[in-house]
């Protein structure tokens, strides 16, 4: 295209499309053309680096933001609260009705445990165990002229307390203690924490109702709400941990079993015995009397 | 020559890419004037205290006002401040102290319990509704979550009112009655201001840890028990 004439002389241009015309094999670049050039790339798909982008592309939409963020950030947490109403609903319907052959992990909690469900079950528990226990032994009292009624804050420290720590110290072990057993025996049904944090928070849900039935003084409504949550609750864990276990030698299977059943009956008993206490109205003014006749003494 | 003619026919496609150059690029890179110096046109150094005082205490009493007539107002939101609910956890903590103190039975929550409860328990909720996909800023929920403690406290007030008179059944009946209408207020309240933050299918997640949170306050509150 040397145009022999004086470059510095003043030339006039043309178009753009006329000039480009005269030299078609120049390299121009067009927005438009580059994505023709990647659509016509597309159903080629050999190029690695095509692959690998549509592939991060896919990956991400696929898997619903399940970033790597550290257990320090707030992302990270977020991810354990991905959850509606309705399946939080369900998953509470589903640890206390036990079916067999049904799995709580495998059927409500696969690939998406939550926290929220753990952690507000307990909670409400939390209350829930300090106000009727209160409320029944307000009740156990009526009546009784030399009682009188006092809040009992001090409970909600302990209930609070006991229920984390079985909430949160019981999935350790029971995780930790899977672990080790699966590096000795090759096992096909493998949960993660979480999901062991999940079902243990879940299947506390039917002891609220249970508490609050325990408000009304009778014993034997008591010992049968106790044993029907126990049997509840306690089947849907063996239910759960049953696939985890069977493959391994058949003493570990049964100490493991009734290692979750030991603690559950404790932790469901000893609720009723420390915040449920019935000791009759009867009891206790006898026992206050000795308290007088031992103070009145001294003016004699 | 010859190379600088095969070296120009490398670059021959460039040559044809015309830069105009007849755009001037001209421009002013110094900032606007300020206009930002309309806004703290009054810094308050300038002021009598008494009318820095008198303009956050009107704020505050304004969200009281939006609290005692909850509707969907940004205002509350917007501009949010933690004074009032310093000043309700303080009087709720106060006045549910001089409780029944016998020195071996437990009685009510001591005022450092109140207030951990209080402020931990807005905390907690806060980080709940944000963990599950909220909207709402942290202080904003927390600010709302603490003006709406008022018509708890002014239940409070009302029960040691009542208590004055004698702790008989009638006066347990009418504190009940009252607690549970201040607990039910708030509630509302609070869920006036905070359900919108939320997506439509997790509303109900978060609706119920305010309602424990309330809950428990007024529990709080009935079982007051005073000494004699």
């Amino acid at each position: 295209m040397a145009n022999t004439k004086d470059p510095f002389e003043f030339q006039e241009f043309e178009e753009a499309e006329s000039l480009l015309e005269e030299t078609r094999d120049a390299t121009t670049i067009n927005i438009d053309d580059v994505n023709e050039f990647r659509k016509q790339r597309r159903p080629g798909r050999d190029e690695v680096e095509e692959d690998l982008l549509a592939n991060d592309d896919k990956a991400e939409l696929l898997s619903g933001q399940k970033k790597n963020a550290p257990f320090w950030s707030f992302d990270y947490y977020q991810k354990f609260f991905d959850v509606d109403t309705y399946q939080v609903r369900s998953r509470i319907i589903g640890s206390v009705l036990p079916w067999r052959g049904k799995n709580f992990i495998e059927l409500y909690v696969r690939r998406n445990p939550d926290l929220y469900g753990p952690f507000w079950i307990c909670a409400t528990l939390v209350f829930a165990i300090a106000i009727c226990g209160n409320l029944s032994k307000f009740l156990v009292n009526l009546g009784s002229p030399n009682y009188k009624y006092t809040a009992e804050f001090g409970k909600v420290t302990i209930a609070a307390t006991a229920i984390y720590s079985y909430a949160w110290l019981v999935p350790l072990a029971l995780w930790g203690f899977l672990l080790w057993r699966n590096s000795k025996v090759m096992n096909l049904v493998t949960y993660s924490f979480m999901e062991i944090v999940c079902a243990y928070g879940y299947s506390l849900s039917i002891y609220i109702p249970a508490v609050v039935l325990w408000i009304i003084p009778s014993e034997g409504l008591r010992w049968f709400s106790v044993v029907l949550a126990l049997c509840l609750s306690g089947s849907v864990l063996l239910l759960t941990f049953w696939p985890a276990i069977k493959d391994d030698h058949i003493r570990v299977s049964i100490a493991f079993m009734s290692a979750i059943v030991v603690l559950n009956v404790l932790l469901a008993v000893g609720f009723k015995a420390y915040f449920f206490s019935s000791e009759s109205p009867h009891q206790q003014t006898n026992s206050s009397s000795v308290v007088t006749l031992v103070q009145s003494k001294p003016h004699t | 020559m010859a190379e600088a003619d095969g070296s120009s026919r490398a670059f021959l496609g460039l040559s044809d890419v015309s830069i105009s150059e007849d755009i001037p690029v001209e421009g002013d890179i110094s900032m606007p004037p300020t206009s930002s110096s309309q806004d703290d046109g009054f810094s308050t150094l300038d002021e009598p205290v008494k009318d820095t005082v008198l303009r956050d205490l009107k704020a505050v009493g304004n969200k009281f006002v939006h609290v005692l007539y909850p509707k969907k107002s940004k205002a509350l939101l917007r501009d949010w401040d933690l004074w009032g609910p310093l000043l309700l956890c303080v009087t709720l903590a106060l006045l549910l102290q001089g409780g029944s103190v016998d020195s071996k039975d437990d009685g009510g929550p001591q005022f450092a319990e109140v207030f951990v409860i209080i402020w931990f328990g807005s905390l907690i909720i806060t980080l709940n509704s944000k963990l599950l996909g909220g909207t709402i800023s942290f202080f904003q929920s927390l600010c709302v979550l603490g003006y709406c403690i008022m018509p708890l406290t002014v239940a409070m007030v009302v029960c040691r009112i009542v208590l004055l008179g004698g702790s008989g059944t009638v006066s347990f009946v009418v504190r009940l009655v009252v607690v549970c209408a201040s607990f039910g207020w708030s509630t509302f309240a609070s869920t006036a201001f905070l359900a919108d933050s939320q997506p439509q299918n997790r509303k109900a997640l978060v609706v119920y840890p305010v309602f424990l949170f309330y809950f428990v306050i007024g529990w709080m509150i009935l079982t007051f028990a005073p000494a004699q």
